[in-house]
């Protein structure tokens, strides 16, 4: 690291510094080995490079977990998936870490939410990252809101209301329905980017969308007895599950999006728990169980903890979130019969 | 004759044919106006009677004693649990925004202005300060950033407009306006940044244009709203002045193929002026007509050659130590020449190191430990004056110091942390009134508060030693809000 410093710190001054003149001999030969050893670097570099373009897997970095699921059941083993968020993490709160540009810079495609999830750290990496494979409108740049009918789009930008999302509710993968899009939407990309395999990736939309369908039969069977009994969530972020399968979410413990739960507010929430039978809070890794717990010792209501996100990054691992979430719930309801 | 008549003719048919099409026009427009005005009364109508659907039922506005009393409990149990804050002033229970309370509505109303389809980023941000020193004048010797809070009482040193949006498939464009009061209350303003840069380069590299900050370090690329103190640290504004090291020029960087996160920097400007303090800088005007720094009289010349431009080389690397801890580290110099003589230069040299932890299950963002240092070394060439009043010969000034940080987000919204600040120098000769020189510490713990991403409020004490001045209290009170969107910040 020295080393190159040192070596543009000379070619940054190289002229009129009679030092600099009387000393050219040897400066010379320092120069010319450090050009020599620059240059087997280079090719180094390129070698390295070069061989890993030779496997001829689809780099993808996905920000999300689900979209990262999603991708891995389209596809499968012609793609190598990378997540930039994890599991447990808040995704409106990721920090632009510098690895992330050098993700983005090697990667072939990029599946992000576009609804503005990750305005606060995404835009700052693309710019690093100087990849043309992920200008936006190429098809190495998947942004998965393209086609969904977002819900909530606020009638005027208001902070006052809290921060919301101006491109409406982005939590958008957690409606099955919706990701039939998103998969179709990614694998109609990925045989753009790569058209040999574009029947390896319709065979696997199919097969995901088949067993897609399968489950959610299955899932609103399993959550039928329940169906329209409102549910309380920290967050407003399960507005999409709650609308495919029926739970109304009108009830959250925070005031406004993204400000923390106050007294006056939980008290207000308490009330209407009660007066209304809500007996079930959803609550995520990253949010406050302390907060919920208080609530629900006071309503004796029921906590279910919901991930926010697959933990697994297996081709199954986004029906077996949204089957985790539909089972919790289930049970969620069961213990307050 | 006859041709006269007759272009009479032609300019009276004319003149009668536009009067026609005037009145059609204003007729057509009349009609309009009334279909324009029908319609939005129809949209007024119909917005109103989807309001009054939406409108959630009335909050009860009397709290009965029971709630008051839940509220207290409820206050003092999340007191208790950490994460909460429960001192927040009390906010009325309306279901989150309007819309909520008629959840499954699939479509949506027109939408205004959002940031996607707006083609800027437009943002407005200002920094206000309240604060006391035991030094009279704090802008003398204490707070040197031009942005630092400078005076006892209330001062407002940054109010800054933010642009920023695509130009087009090939170029990014940056506009940065500050204005600040001065210590009359007269308006300064300054072009703080207006570059453009590149956004389709081959070969990982990327090019900026125009006014910027230097990539020089850690603190001084960024704006002073993205501080964790309220004051620039000791050594920047000795190496670099009060404004930063910002000029116009150009920028090439280059992001290695290595796994690991390197980028190589060469920024080459014009290095001219206050914004780049210790190059081709004259310095002020000593009361007789001529330029002095660092008590020697300058010469402003024009560009001789490239030997006269500076030089701005950075390497950064980072690492992911661990997957709850990420490094950042650099090295930076600025090379080129100063206006004290014919063939005098100046040499800063940089080192930088940033280290932040998160948990995996933070809580927006909450808690964090970061910690960041940096270490700058200056070496001046001065020239000689021999006719200065007191005759100053030909030396090397040489300057050096240090700041280390630690902060601590311990629960959302609330970060803590401390600063160390040191600075010294060789002090042959030099003026025992430039308070840029000089041996000198400082330490600042600090506390900031924030009610949203769009606004804080901090507090900061700084205890100072400085050779020039013995020992001063500070205390700092700062507020600052964002109205509009705000590119996103790096790393």
């Amino acid at each position: 690291m020295k080393k190159i410093l040192k070596a543009s710190g000379k070619i940054a001054q190289p002229v009129a510094d009679e030092v600099t003149r009387r000393t050219f001999g040897s400066e010379m030969r320092g120069r010319i080995r450090l050009l020599t050893s620059a240059a087997t670097l280079l090719t180094f570099f390129t070698l390295t490079l070069l061989a890993a373009s030779a496997q001829a897997k689809l780099n993808v970095v996905a920000t999300t977990p689900d979209f990262a699921a999603i991708a891995q059941a389209i596809g499968g083993d012609k793609v190598d998936v990378a997540t930039l968020a994890k599991p447990t993490e808040d995704p409106h709160f990721i920090d632009a870490k510098p690895s992330f540009i050098v993700k983005l810079n090697h990667a072939d495609a990029l599946i992000e939410g576009g609804a503005e999830l990750e305005l606060g750290w995404l835009p700052p990496l693309l710019d690093g990252a100087r990849n043309p494979k992920l200008d936006a409108g190429r098809p190495g740049h998947i942004a998965c809101a393209e086609g969904i009918s977002l819900l909530e789009i606020p009638i005027a930008l208001d902070r006052s209301k809290g921060d919301l999302h101006a491109a409406g509710n982005p939590h958008y993968t957690t409606d099955p329905a919706n990701v039939k899009t998103v998969a179709e939407h990614i694998a109609h990309s990925f045989c753009q980017l790569d058209p040999k395999s574009c029947a390896d990736f319709k065979a696997n939309l199919k097969k995901f969308e088949d067993r897609l369908e399968v489950k959610m039969a299955e899932w609103k069977k399993i959550l039928a007895p329940y169906k329209g009994k409102p549910v309380v969530t920290y967050h407003n972020y399960w507005i999409y599950f709650g609308r495919e399968f029926d739970f109304p979410m009108i009830l959250f413990l925070e005031p406004k999006p993204g400000i923390p739960p106050t007294p006056a507010h939980l008290a207000e929430v308490i009330t209407k728990m009660k007066s209304d039978n809500l007996t079930v809070i959803i609550v995520q890794p990253h949010q406050n169980r302390k907060t919920a717990e208080t609530v629900a010792n006071r309503t004796g209501a029921v906590i279910v903890d919901f991930p926010s996100f697959p933990s697994g990054k297996g081709p199954g691992s986004y029906i077996d979130w949204i089957d985790s979430l539909v089972k919790a719930l289930a049970k969620g309801f069961e213990q307050k019969k | 004759m006859t041709l006269q008549a007759q272009e009479t003719n032609e300019v009276g048919q004319l003149k009668k044919q536009m009067q026609q099409m005037q009145e059609n026009f204003e007729k057509v427009s009349r009609a309009q106006q009334q279909q324009i005005e029908a319609l939005t009364k129809k949209l007024d109508e119909f917005t109103k009677s989807q309001a009054a659907e939406k409108k959630p039922a009335q909050p009860v506005s009397e709290k009965t004693p029971e709630q008051q009393k839940l509220e207290q409990e409820l206050a003092a149990e999340l007191a208790q649990s950490s994460g909460t804050n429960a001192a927040i002033p009390n906010s009325k229970l309306t279901t989150q925004n309007s819309q909520l309370s008629s959840p499954w509505s699939p479509s949506q109303p027109i939408t205004v202005a959002r940031a996607g389809s707006a083609y800027m980023n437009i943002s407005f941000d200002a920094l206000m300060d309240a604060g006391w020193s035991s030094a009279a004048d704090p802008s003398a010797q204490l707070q040197l950033g031009d942005h630092d809070p400078q005076r006892r009482g209330f001062s407002l040193r940054n109010a800054e407009i933010a642009l920023d949006g695509a130009v087009d498939p090939y170029f990014k464009g940056f506009a940065n306006i500050v204005f600040k009061l001065a210590n009359h209350n007269e308006t300064g303003v300054e072009l703080e940044e207006t570059y453009l840069q590149s956004t389709s380069l081959p070969a990982n590299l990327q090019l900026k244009a125009g006014q910027f900050f230097a990539a020089f370090g850690r603190n001084n690329p960024q704006h002073p709203h993205a501080w964790a103190f309220v004051d620039a640290p000791i050594i920047s504004t000795r190496a670099f002045g009060p404004d930063g090291l910002r000029n116009v020029g150009a920028q090439l960087s280059w992001l290695a193929p290595t796994p690991f996160y390197t980028e190589l920097f060469l920024g080459i400007t014009d290095g001219q002026g206050g914004t780049a303090h210790s190059f081709r800088n004259v310095g002020e005007d000593d009361g007789t007509g001529t330029n002095r720094f660092a008590g020697r009289a300058t010469t402003d010349r024009h560009l001789r050659g490239p030997q006269d431009l500076l030089f701005t080389p950075r390497i950064a690397s980072s690492f992911e130590i661990t997957d709850t801890q990420t490094l950042i580290g650099g090295l930076s110099g600025a090379l080129g020449a100063n206006d004290t003589g014919p063939r005098n230069r100046t040499e800063i040299y940089g080192a930088d190191i940033y280290w932040k932890w998160k948990p995996a299950d933070a809580k927006s963002g909450f808690p964090f430990v970061s910690w960041q240092t940096e270490a700058i070394y200056r070496r001046f060439g001065a020239g000689a004056d021999a006719l200065a009043p007191t005759p100053l010969s030909s030396e090397n000034l040489k300057d050096w110091g240090m700041y280390s940080q630690v902060l601590w987000g311990f629960k959302p919204r609330w970060v803590t942390g401390i600063r160390g600040d040191y600075a010294s120098g060789n002090s042959d000769i030099f003026d025992s009134q430039d308070p840029f020189r000089g041996e000198r510490y400082r330490i600042s713990p600090v506390l900031t508060f924030f009610p949203s991403e769009f606004s804080k409020l901090r507090l900061q004490y700084n205890y100072d030693r400085g050779q020039h001045f013995g020992t001063e209290h500070s205390v700092w009170l700062q507020m600052e809000f964002l109205l509009g969107s705000h590119g996103a910040h790096k790393f």
